[in-house]
């Protein structure tokens, strides 16, 4: 067990490669209550959270999911987030363990006393589970059949499940298909059981990382921070800059938008043997120009993966570099991003 | 997994196992366990000079890395190639085919400071404890 952010977490269970494997391959459950949950309702929640998320969530239909950050007015990432409509005037806004209490802070001090929304925190009263992998709805159709069969991705409702109403959401971040869970504590703990009843592999915060880091799904804290913004670190697509709506950020990231990045977040594949894992110094023609943000094993594909804000001219796919692994440099490639991506479904 | 009688430990968790002057040296069930995958191990070309509980060399694992100590001086004469092209053999076998290099040793009596296999169990025990 190891302690994130105040959370006792199990790096594994069984192994971090054979659960990464389970995911890949057939389902695995994950317990990520440790993620903050506010939900946002009344008259004004889509005008609220649309001034602090960058993708246009007022335009989310009821029942729709998506992606953002939150930014402050420089353009920097204060978090990122999941944001779900589940009524005209109630939103849950799924945000890192680490930074709901920033997040509520930062909402409370800069939107407007006059606006008619609440956000209450609703992580010390449920559980939240993801259940990964390309086996994963059915292991959710053998408790609720017709949701699991008509669940679209990034979709979610509000269900009756393990006697309570849950919160589904056909979401993740192992870059496999699957859901995500939120009910009371106690329903969650029996669902927890039901599916590893049910042959379901529990995964810990091991798999978690290897897995997120083979699809370039972003970890706040190393991938993106205040010190970086959306469209340096490959997330324009969550930023919707041109609906008229204003949100923080905005004005910063029109300006960094107009004058054009100078740096990318890149991925990169070493090139021989050796593990590249974050903070290693990445070097080009001996000179050091950047370090990794993230990095690490790769089991899918059996070598050293990372990533690294590169310069613009370095960023390309195919360019060489060398990473610094505790003084012996170890060659590697910059690709295309992600590193893997499931197969689609026949 | 049981602990061979055959053989010594480091506090480190590495084993040796001496047959006239030559050791062959691994990392015991519980270092490979503490480890889990082990994907990658950087280890002394045959020819290199070891001293006794100085770095011998990296064991990475998908978790974390790790140094390696080598239990006994001497000059290092064989390198598992097995282990270099598949890690996990070390998770899977760690008191046999898992073994890391051979070392002729330069004073078999430096044996003598290293834990018998007894010891090294009571003191696994006591690192679980804690």
């Amino acid at each position: 067990m190891v302690t994130f952010a105040g959370w006792e977490m199990p790096i594994q269970y069984k192994g971090i490669v054979e659960e990464h494997h389970a995911v890949r391959r057939r389902v695995g459950l994950f317990d990520v209550s440790h993620m903050g949950r506010l939900e946002v309702t009344g008259p004004d929640a889509a005008v609220s959270l649309r001034s602090l998320v960058t993708y246009d969530i007022a335009g989310l239909e009821v029942g729709a999911g998506h992606y953002g950050v939150v930014c402050q007015e420089d353009g920097g990432i204060l978090d990122d987030v999941y944001v779900f409509r589940l009524a005209d005037e109630r939103f849950l806004m799924v945000v890192n363990c680490a930074n709901a209490d920033r997040i509520r802070d930062w909402a409370h001090e800069h939107l407007a006393p006059s606006l008619q929304a609440t956000m209450e925190d609703r992580q010390a009263e449920t559980v939240m589970l993801a259940l990964q992998g390309p086996d994963a709805r059915s292991h959710l159709a053998r408790l609720v059949p017709p949701l699991a069969e008509g669940l679209r991705p990034r979709r979610c409702a509000e269900v009756s499940l393990m006697g309570v109403t849950a919160f589904v959401s056909r979401t993740g971040y192992t870059g496999e298909d699957g859901v995500e869970v939120v009910l009371p504590s106690e329903a969650g703990v029996g669902l927890w059981k039901r599916f590893v009843e049910q042959g379901v592999q529990p995964c810990g915060l091991g798999a978690r990382d290897t897995l997120r880091l083979e699809s370039a799904l972003l970890l706040y804290g190393n991938d993106i921070d205040t010190t970086t913004n959306p469209l340096e670190a490959g997330l324009a697509w969550v930023v919707t800059l041109d609906d008229g709506a204003d949100f923080f950020g905005r004005q910063a990231l029109l300006r960094i938008r107009e004058a054009g990045v100078q740096r990318h977040l890149a991925c990169l594949k070493a090139l021989g043997r050796g593990v590249m894992r974050a903070g290693y110094p990445v070097l080009h023609s001996g000179r050091r120009v950047s370090e990794l943000t993230s990095g690490g094993f790769s089991p899918t594909l059996e070598v050293s993966i990372g990533m690294a804000y590169l310069p613009t001219e370095l960023a390309s796919v195919g360019t060489e570099v060398e990473v610094d692994v505790r003084g012996r440099p170890l060659r590697a490639q910059v690709v295309q991003r992600p590193f893997y991506k499931r197969p689609k479904a026949g | 997994m049981p602990t061979p009688t055959d053989r010594r430990y480091t506090k480190e968790h590495e084993w040796v196992r001496v047959e006239n002057d030559l050791g062959t040296v691994g990392i015991t069930d519980y270092a490979q366990d503490q480890l889990g995958d082990i994907v990658y191990l950087d280890l002394p070309s045959p020819g290199t000079q070891v001293k006794q509980m100085e770095k011998l060399g990296e064991i990475e694992s998908v978790k974390a890395v790790s140094e390696l100590y080598s239990p006994i001086s001497g000059e290092v004469v064989e390198v598992n190639q097995e282990v270099i092209d598949r890690p996990e053999l070390v998770n899977q076998s760690p008191y046999d085919e898992g073994w890391l290099v051979r070392v002729r040793l330069a004073d078999t009596a430096e044996v003598d400071n290293l834990l018998t296999p007894e010891r090294y169990d009571q003191y696994v025990a006591q690192a679980q404890e804690t």
